[in-house]
């Protein structure tokens, strides 16, 4: 059987595979993405929904606020509402030292656009009234806000087979090898696929082709444990994250419009990349309904009815490898965003598409260069 | 007729009063709190998501859809609490303003 | 060696039978149980201040439930006993625990989970009226609370219970409307050897049928469910069906008890990282089980109808086989012949079941039937044409997959309603067979938890 051909073969078809296929065909360039199971079923589908900016690392932003201009147009390029809701994010602090954090990341932050708010005490309750009155301190960002994950990478993957792209769900990459100028992929199924460029953005899985093309990383699968209540009435606006001093204590939650509100935090757990398996530990359960009601006392009196994990990548360094390989030319990656891609998602596969299709990116990701954890070892093989 | 479920039995049981949307109504010690109500309305609360009211499904704690308001906020599953003095229902979702403090 | 630690969850005929079983072997395991009080479904006991003879509430079954509810009084100081105390997960060996908002990890040797069953159900249009019930219930508001779910009722579904729950009805003094079965008499006939293996209990079943048409109430049977009639604000108004002949007919009602048997409740079978296996016959995964009630998770088993749907008799067994299995792992002395007895008992329960499933078959064909307008999943109100959309248009042909992208299954009930019919409607849209749309993945916590839960200080 011939070998299927395509200017780039995609591995792995979360959001940043996904986006990057669609982009791609933006700019006219035929790709193949193959994915192991169904596009957006791991990280992309289990993170807590996330579509912030404030918070970011600085050198993060320009990147975070590429993504957001296509979020604001998503139903309109993608064409699927996936429950965007842009009533704004807020940090939350209980002490002077809180403040003192959110003031110093706001006025770091301050050029980027994201119109962040310090918000004092009285301001803050009058606004937020179902905040717990040891809440002192927080910053607003009007413009942040969240979507659902569930449906985000599915839109964008069905708007790309839509534009062109060629989508193998349920497809296994066994090899990956660079044969003359070509990357040749080969699946379980016993099929070959050609193309001049390979793309990895294959999340937790990503740093297995990168070692096998001698650069390894330094990243861990990690669960995220969430959980979810009941529907209530629509009454919490913006996303809200605490500031805590332990991963115990860390807790986030957004309501969604239909009503149950998600609640993320209280650590994460080991997950197994290779039996594909993320479990939620109940203590970790227990830590976020004791840390919520701190943050809205109302929590007390509503319940959870469904906990999930996933799989996650971090990096050492918390930043994804993104960029051209430092090693092999035609290979570039996008992956290990360290529970921090979602928002990122659609940003990312517009500027790895420019990457790839003009040599260059006006976004600046130099800091992501997988090279940075090159060693006088890995490079000397 | 102003309620769903019909007594065929065991009446001779004490009476319990609790108020359901603001109006007493009587109930007898040993109902469940789903009975309780069902004997005095029609239904138990209003479903989230606009197809109309409900009035619970399975009476053993499977379903999940009796659970009702309380006029304070809290949430009871009414097939599985026992009705007590003085409780206090509301049959339809409260205003935006449950999660608000004071 | 030391005592095991065993965990025993339900109070139903087989956490019972297994709770004596072990503490005739001179263990001492502890019993949990979501209820105030023993019983499970069945023999649910009815409030203290309540009345009625157990003949009245129990009828052909007074002994058993009388004989159970002793058996576990008599239990009760030799047991470490957890009334209203909810499983809701487990992880790492330990069984995770709530009561009064309190949480408690057990550890354990053995887990025996003998969670029983709901009814099963395949929904109908308008069945999320209220004053819509599945059988169950309808016997759990005359047996525990005295009460009709309405002024005029209409049963319908299939199976055992249909019949038993109409008369029970019928003698209490209820208005029962009609009993309006989807199997057809002849299913009936061809399963007869089967059923002949309980002879007793297929007379009992035979007598219900001519009590309740020698009451007057109409009984069809090979209808078609067409709609539940009613309104949003007042609820079920009536019932429409096709009758055998394919005639619309029908009823007037404000109450509809609707089921077709049973399905195990198997939400902690599933977080104990079972494995579970499709079963053909009943169009349902099940967890796999081995001899005597072994999972395929060592220290973990399960008996009664939370194992498998073989009725409360078959239940008492399996608690005992459960617990012999637990005593024989763990190198307990046990006795082969009583071990064998039980084994042929069950296997004649097992031989009825399948003549069961056989008269009254769960009607799969009616999920394709369903209106688009129809409400599949009850607790997110999703219809069957939201999940046909899903399949042809955003690629779903997956039950979890289905559920992350139109919300069947996700709601407060995770499932134990609409999972089956849910399967079966994406089955036939996809056109693939119903084992590959596979099954809605467990999650905890197996019922809702209150946030005001905190972790018990020991």
């Amino acid at each position: 059987m011939s070998a299927l051909k395509a200017d780039v073969i995609i591995v792995g078809g979360g959001i940043m595979g996904a986006s990057s296929a669609f982009f791609l065909r933006q700019r006219g360039m035929s790709v193949i993405l193959l994915e192991r199971g169904l596009i957006g079923q791991q990280a992309s589908g289990v993170n807590f929904g996330n579509t912030r900016r404030m918070g970011r690392p600085i050198e993060q932003l320009p990147l975070s606020n590429r993504s957001r201009e296509i979020w604001l147009k998503f139903k309109e390029l993608f064409g699927t509402d996936v429950e965007l809701l842009l009533n704004g994010h807020l940090r939350a602090g209980f002490t002077p030292a809180h403040e003192e954090r959110m003031v110093k990341y706001a006025e770091e932050a301050k050029s980027f656009g994201i119109g962040m708010q310090m918000l004092g005490t009285k301001t803050l309750h009058e606004r937020f009234p179902y905040l717990a009155p040891e809440i002192t301190t927080g910053c607003y960002a009007p413009h942040d806000g969240h979507a659902n994950p569930r449906l985000a990478a599915p839109a964008i993957g069905r708007a790309a087979v839509r534009a062109g792209a060629q989508v193998f769900e349920n497809t296994e990459m066994t090899s990956l090898e660079k044969d003359g100028g070509d990357f040749v992929a080969t699946t379980a199924d016993g099929r070959t696929f050609r193309a001049p460029v390979a793309l990895v953005t294959a999340g937790a899985w990503g740093n297995r082709i990168s070692t096998h093309f001698g650069e390894p990383v330094p990243m861990i699968a990690k669960s995220p444990q969430m959980c979810v209540t009941e529907p209530v009435p629509y009454a919490i606006g913006p996303t809200i994250g605490a500031i805590a001093e332990t991963f115990e204590q860390v807790v986030y939650f957004r309501q969604v419009a239909r009503g149950n509100i998600v609640i993320g935090g209280g650590g994460h757990e080991p997950a197994d990349i290779d039996k594909r398996r993320a479990y939620v530990n109940p203590a970790r359960t227990l830590y976020k309904l004791k840390s919520a009601p701190r943050v809205m006392p109302a929590f007390d009196h509503l319940h959870i009815i469904r906990v999930w994990g996933g799989i996650e990548g971090y990096m050492d360094d918390s930043r994804p490898a993104m960029g051209p390989s430092a090693r092999v030319p035609g290979l570039f990656y996008a992956f290990g965003f360290s529970g921090e891609g979602f928002q990122l998602g659609p940003g990312v596969g517009e500027v790895m598409a420019e990457l790839i299709a003009t040599g260059a990116t006006s976004t600046p990701i130099e800091c992501y260069h997988i090279g940075r954890f090159a060693t006088p070892v890995a490079n000397a093989a | 007729m102003n309620h769903r479920f019909v007594r065929l039995a065991e009446t001779n049981r004490a009476r319990v009063r609790i108020v359901i949307d603001g109006q007493p109504v009587e109930a007898l010690a040993g109902d469940t709190l789903m009975v309780a109500m069902l004997n005095n309305v029609r239904s138990l609360r209003e479903s989230e998501f606009g197809d109309g009211r409900r009035a619970g499904f399975c009476l053993m704690g499977a379903c999940q859809d009796c659970w009702v308001w309380t006029a304070h906020g809290t949430r009871l599953r009414a097939c599985t609490t026992v009705v007590a003095e003085g409780m206090n229902i509301v049959t339809t979702q409260p205003e935006a303003t449950w999660a608000n403090l004071a | 060696m030391g005592q095991p630690r065993v965990i025993i969850i339900g109070t139903g005929p087989a956490g019972v039978r297994c709770a004596e079983t072990l503490v005739a072997a001179g263990l001492r395991p502890i019993v949990v149980d979501e209820n105030r009080r023993d019983g499970g479904q069945i023999y649910r006991r009815q409030p203290d201040n309540f009345t009625r003879p157990y003949d009245k509430l129990y009828g052909t079954e007074a002994e058993r439930a009388q004989a159970l509810h002793a058996s576990f009084d008599a239990l009760r100081g030799k047991v470490d006993y957890m009334p209203e105390t909810l499983a809701w997960n487990i992880f790492g060996g330990k069984l995770h625990v709530v009561r009064d908002q309190r949480s408690r990890s057990l550890p354990y040797d053995a887990l025996v989970i003998c969670s029983g069953a709901t009814d099963r159900l395949m929904p109908v249009k308008g069945w999320h009226y209220a004053g819509t019930y599945s059988l169950g219930a309808a016997q759990i508001a005359l047996k525990a609370q005295a009460c009709s779910i309405g002024r005029r009722v209409v049963f319908m579904g299939t199976g055992p219970l249909l019949y038993l729950v109409a008369s029970q009805y019928v003698k209490a003094g209820a208005d029962v409307a009609a009993v309006l079965d989807t199997s057809p008499l002849m299913r009936r006939l061809a399963a007869l050897p089967k059923l002949l293996a309980r002879p007793a209990v297929l007379r009992n079943g035979l007598a219900l049928v001519s009590y309740l048409k020698r009451a007057g109430v109409q009984v069809l049977t090979g209808i078609t469910p067409v709609e539940i009639t009613g309104s949003a604000e007042d609820g079920v108004r009536g019932v429409v069906i096709r009758d055998n002949r394919g005639h619309e007919r029908s009823f007037e009602c404000d109450a509809v008890g609707m089921g077709y048997h049973l399905r195990p409740e198997t939400q902690l079978a599933d977080l104990a990282r079972c494995t579970f296996r499709f079963d053909h016959e009943t169009r349902q995964w099940l967890p796999e089980v081995g001899e005597d009630g072994r999972t395929s998770v060592p220290g973990v088993y399960l008996a009664g109808d939370g194992m498998k749907v073989l009725g409360a008799d078959a239940a008492e067994i399996g608690g005992r086989l459960a617990a012999l299995a637990v005593l024989k792992d763990f190198k307990f002395m046990v006795s082969d012949d009583e071990l064998q007895g039980l084994r042929a008992e069950q296997a004649k329960m097992d031989r009825f079941r399948r003549g069961l499933a056989q008269a009254f078959p769960w009607p799969a064909q009616q999920a394709a039937a369903l209106p688009d307008d129809a409400v599949v999943c009850r607790c997110e109100v999703v219809t069957a044409g939201d999940l046909r959309r899903t399949v042809r248009e955003m690629g779903a042909q997956e039950a979890n997959r289905a559920k992350a992208l139109c919300r069947v299954g996700m709601g407060r009930c995770q499932g134990r309603y609409c999972g089956h019919a849910g399967a079966e409607i994406i089955a036939h849209a996809a056109g693939v067979p119903l084992e590959q749309v596979g099954r809605l993945r467990g999650q905890a916590p197996v019922k809702p938890l209150s946030m005001a839960v905190r972790e018990e200080v020991e």
